[in-house]
């Protein structure tokens, strides 16, 4: 970041191509709409670019970085220009959550439906949390973040976000029992994983 | 998990892979013997995997493109920017402002004289100044004319004498 603040453009490319994708995802999560959360993450690009010459390296980048993320997502989750997405709860919200059209009874189709019915209920898990606990958890399991960093990104203690971090996976742990139950059934004889490798980028 | 001292906190720094070695194998050892805390940290484990099945998404094609031209669509900074303090800077400036007033605030006002008085000194005066009415007295009686007629008051021992 400091050589963008110098005003090296390769540098803001390398930013862009190291980042892109995880504010995506992580935009993507929070609002539940691909179209939006591309214009909020050129919008945390933008807000970046602008701003590297007053940049001072204080905070991990990526603190800063997410932090005007999670900002600008709970802004239009407030403005309510995710609305399309919430009012459609219930049913998909997006291209990658539509049902494919593919031929009956083709089994790697209905493998495929199966596994998108999956991800779909996990979204709409995600996104029936509260706003804040919904940041906390894609923050700490997606993003992999650590306990002091989400904390500054939410501006809260890191105490607080424990709490708030527990909660969210009790919410989740409730909205997706039946998930966990059959993922329960499927580890039934297998030999229980090591802890600790529980987060994915 | 009832009555543990084994809390949230613990479970999830366990999990997640930030609880040192020895809080590690405290709380597997705790876990040994308590089946709540067991059932919940598989629970845990077990939701974790499934909110592992959720695909990460790649931005459109054209991202790069549209972020590009919102970049130079962009009001450019001014030439005269780089004159603008920077935000600490200026922060700083402001504190010292405030901690200069405040201090002028605070310091007490100049005395109308300035003279130090030693302790001992200002003792005395006020004792003077508490014994100013019987002084005064003193300066009238000393100098009262009618007195001077009336007769002198003798010894008792004299008299007898």
């Amino acid at each position: 970041m400091l050589d963008v603040k110098a005003g090296d453009e390769a540098s803001f490319e390398l930013l862009l191509q190291r980042y892109r994708t995880p504010l995506v995802n992580f935009l993507h999560r929070m609002v539940r709409d691909a179209a939006l959360a591309e214009d909020l993450a050129q919008e945390v690009f933008l807000r970046v670019y602008c701003a590297r010459r007053r940049y001072e390296p204080g905070a991990k980048f990526t603190t800063w970085l997410f932090r005007i993320a999670t900002n600008l997502a709970l802004n239009a989750i407030r403005d309510g220009r995710h609305r399309k997405a919430e009012l459609s709860l219930d049913e998909p919200a997006e291209d990658s959550e539509r049902a494919l059209e593919l031929p009956d009874g083709h089994p790697t189709a209905e493998q495929q439906l199966l596994e998108q019915h999956r991800q779909a209920v996990i979204r709409r898990a995600i996104f029936r949390l509260p706003e804040k606990q919904r940041a906390a958890v894609l923050l700490h399991k997606y993003q992999e973040m650590d306990y002091d960093q989400i904390a500054k990104i939410l501006g809260c203690s890191e105490s607080a976000l424990k709490s708030l971090l527990f909660r969210a996976y009790e919410a989740l742990r409730v909205e997706l029992a039946p998930l966990v139950g059959l993922a329960a059934e499927a580890e039934q004889g297998r030999a229980p994983a090591a802890a600790g490798e529980g987060r994915k980028a | 998990m009832m009555g543990c001292k084994y809390t949230a906190d613990s479970i999830l720094a366990y999990l997640d892979g930030r609880a040192s070695a020895a809080e590690r194998r405290e709380l597997e050892a705790h876990l040994h013997h308590c089946a709540d805390c067991r059932a919940r940290v598989e629970e845990f484990r077990r939701l974790w995997s499934v909110l592992d099945e959720l695909p990460a998404i790649e931005p459109s094609p054209a991202f790069d493109a549209r972020l590009r031209e919102r970049i130079a669509a962009a009001p450019q900074p001014s030439p005269w920017s780089w004159l603008a303090p920077a935000p600490r800077v200026l922060a700083a400036f402001a504190a010292m402002l405030l901690v200069a007033v405040w201090l002028s605030w605070q310091s007490p006002a100049p005395a109308p004289e300035t003279r130090s008085l030693e302790p001992g000194r200002s003792e005395l005066e006020f004792t003077m100044i508490r014994d100013l009415q019987v002084l005064e007295d003193y300066d009238v009686l000393a100098n009262f004319e009618a007195l001077e007629a009336l007769p002198v008051a003798t010894e008792p021992d004299e008299r007898r004498m």
